[in-house]
């Protein structure tokens, strides 16, 4: 039996992931504890996103184990991941919002087609979550087009806490957001995980935002965990791929790739 | 190249592509009929694909009604048999004509439309989303499109054959000269049940192929706008295709039987 307070919510060992000859994954080991907020930068094309939707179940990774609760999602049977997905809420980093829907039917989607709330309850509930991330009732008839980048966030943010999870994933949570509209988003997501008391794991290369919403930093470089420490230590991690990412500048040992992964 | 390895890749592509198709369709069928349903989803596209196709599909099918009765008429006046004009009509409308352009014609209109809204939808993570709220896209977004494309297109069909039969009534009685009632008779005389039936039965399958095709496309899309717009341009011309040879394999075993 495991022990379940020692057991990490997400354990994953040896991931590897590859499309045709280019290696995106080559062997990730991470845990995150529960109520930890883990974020993982690197720099585009490091296989972040990749990593995510490994996690996800969006994309099957070649190998390696995802445990979510102990369970291993890469062998689980449907019903088995069906149960673990009801356990998630994400973030895109378009906010990928349903434009077919409205705003309130957006953030309510889970409510309506998993836990098959009705209508009336399930609109006041996503009006509730909306004021949680700071919009009013008026926006809940409106169409996602009719939004600007921030308030599509942040009701991205809405539909990914509605069901209450217990582990959320951020995408790149604040690119192509202002300063001032990144913090609020930032304030929010740290906020959302502590109310929730859910674990999470955000990628990002924004260090501001990394700085805001991290326990814990691990830096993906080329398909592999370069460093992993306490969001306290990144400024002194001793690691020249770290200090090259998290200042900013262009020489170092990273090299660039100018390809997308 | 090598031509030989040209041919094999060619070979090898296709046959690919109809795995990765025949996959597709098994799993929209299998795991959309396993439920759970989503009746406002099936409802939405019924409504769509049926209601919102009606005033092109009905143009295209009075004008070719009534095409058809000059057609006829300028032919078989040549061995005095003009009084075939309404059989003529009603048969053709109903087990081919029918059928068939109602078939290109919501493979234009919705198979484009379903391409491009799953297209972005998978461009714009929607899709991925939708994984991430615990809800299968194939039982969310391909099972109501395939489903109301299979329901409605015989519906479609069934009004195309009434408007084009009316299409040639109009010309034959106002132009050709035919009495109303003697119209009426012959369009009625030698029509049997086989020539509906057969006609609502080609209906369905193309209904399934639209849908199925611009799901496919939309849903395999990849690299932004430029994606969806190949992948809608592919689905409205494999459906076409396609719908042009499961015409011929219909019709060669309705002519069998």
């Amino acid at each position: 039996m495991t022990d379940s307070a020692a057991q990490p919510k997400i354990r994953i060992r040896g991931l590897k992931k590859s499309f045709g000859k280019k290696h995106i994954l080559r062997g990730i080991d991470l845990d995150v504890g529960k109520g930890e907020s883990v974020v993982v930068i690197g720099g585009s094309g490091t296989g972040k996103s990749v990593l995510l939707k490994c996690i996800l179940g969006i994309l099957d990774p070649d190998e390696g184990t995802i445990e979510i609760d102990g369970v291993d999602v890469t062998k689980a049977s449907r019903s088995q991941r069906e149960e673990v997905m009801h356990k998630f809420g994400m973030l895109f980093q378009g906010a990928a919002l349903f434009d077919s829907l409205p705003v309130w039917e957006n953030v309510a989607f889970g409510l309506l087609q998993v836990d098959r709330l009705g209508r009336d309850e399930a609109k006041k509930k996503a009006i509730e979550t909306l004021a949680q991330v700071g919009l009013g009732a008026d926006v809940a008839d409106l169409s996602p087009a009719e939004l600007s980048g921030g308030m599509q966030k942040r009701v991205g943010l809405a539909r990914a806490i509605a069901r209450r999870p217990e582990i959320l994933f951020f995408d790149e949570p604040t690119t192509g957001l202002d300063p001032i509209m990144a913090d609020v988003i930032n304030d929010l997501i740290a906020h959302s995980v502590r109310e929730l008391g859910a674990s999470a794991i955000s990628i990002t290369h924004d260090m501001a935002s990394a700085r805001k919403i991290a326990d814990r930093v691990t830096m993906l470089y080329k398909g592999e965990l370069i460093w992993d420490g306490k969001v306290s230590e990144i400024d002194n991690s001793g690691n020249p791929y770290v200090d090259q990412f998290i200042n900013g500048h262009a020489d170092g040992p990273i090299e660039l790739d100018v390809r997308a992964a | 190249m090598n031509p030989l390895a040209l041919i094999g890749q060619l070979v090898l592509s296709l046959l690919q592509t109809v795995g990765e198709l025949t996959l597709f369709a098994a799993r929209a069928i299998f795991q959309g009929m396993a439920g759970p349903y989503y009746p406002r989803a099936i409802l939405r596209q019924m409504i769509d694909i049926g209601y919102y196709s009606l005033p092109v599909v009905g143009l295209t099918a009075i004008f070719t009604g009534m095409v058809l009765a000059l057609q006829s008429h300028t032919g078989f006046s040549r061995f005095e048999a003009q009084s075939a004009v309404a059989t003529i009509v009603v048969l053709s409308m109903t087990r081919e004509l029918g059928p068939v352009l109602a078939g290109l014609m919501v493979a234009g209109r919705v198979g484009a439309s379903m391409a491009a809204e799953l297209g972005t939808m998978r461009v714009t993570e929607q899709i991925d989303a939708l994984t991430t709220l615990s809800t299968n896209p194939f039982k969310y977004l391909v099972w109501p499109r395939v489903l109301a494309g299979f329901l409605m297109l015989p519906l479609l069909v069934l009004v195309a054959d009434i408007i084009g039969v009316l299409g040639g009534y109009l010309v034959g009685v106002y132009k050709l000269g035919f009495g109303p009632l003697e119209y009426l008779n012959r369009t009625f005389d030698y029509l049997e049940t086989e020539d509906v039936v057969s006609g609502l039965v080609k209906a369905a399958i193309f209904g399934f192929l639209v849908a199925l095709m611009g799901c496919y496309h939309g849903y395999k899309s990849r690299g932004g706008a430029q994606g969806v717009g190949a992948a809608t341009t592919m689905a409205v011309v494999s459906a076409s295709i396609l719908i042009l040879t499961a015409n011929y394999i219909v019709t060669e075993v309705f002519f069998s039987s």
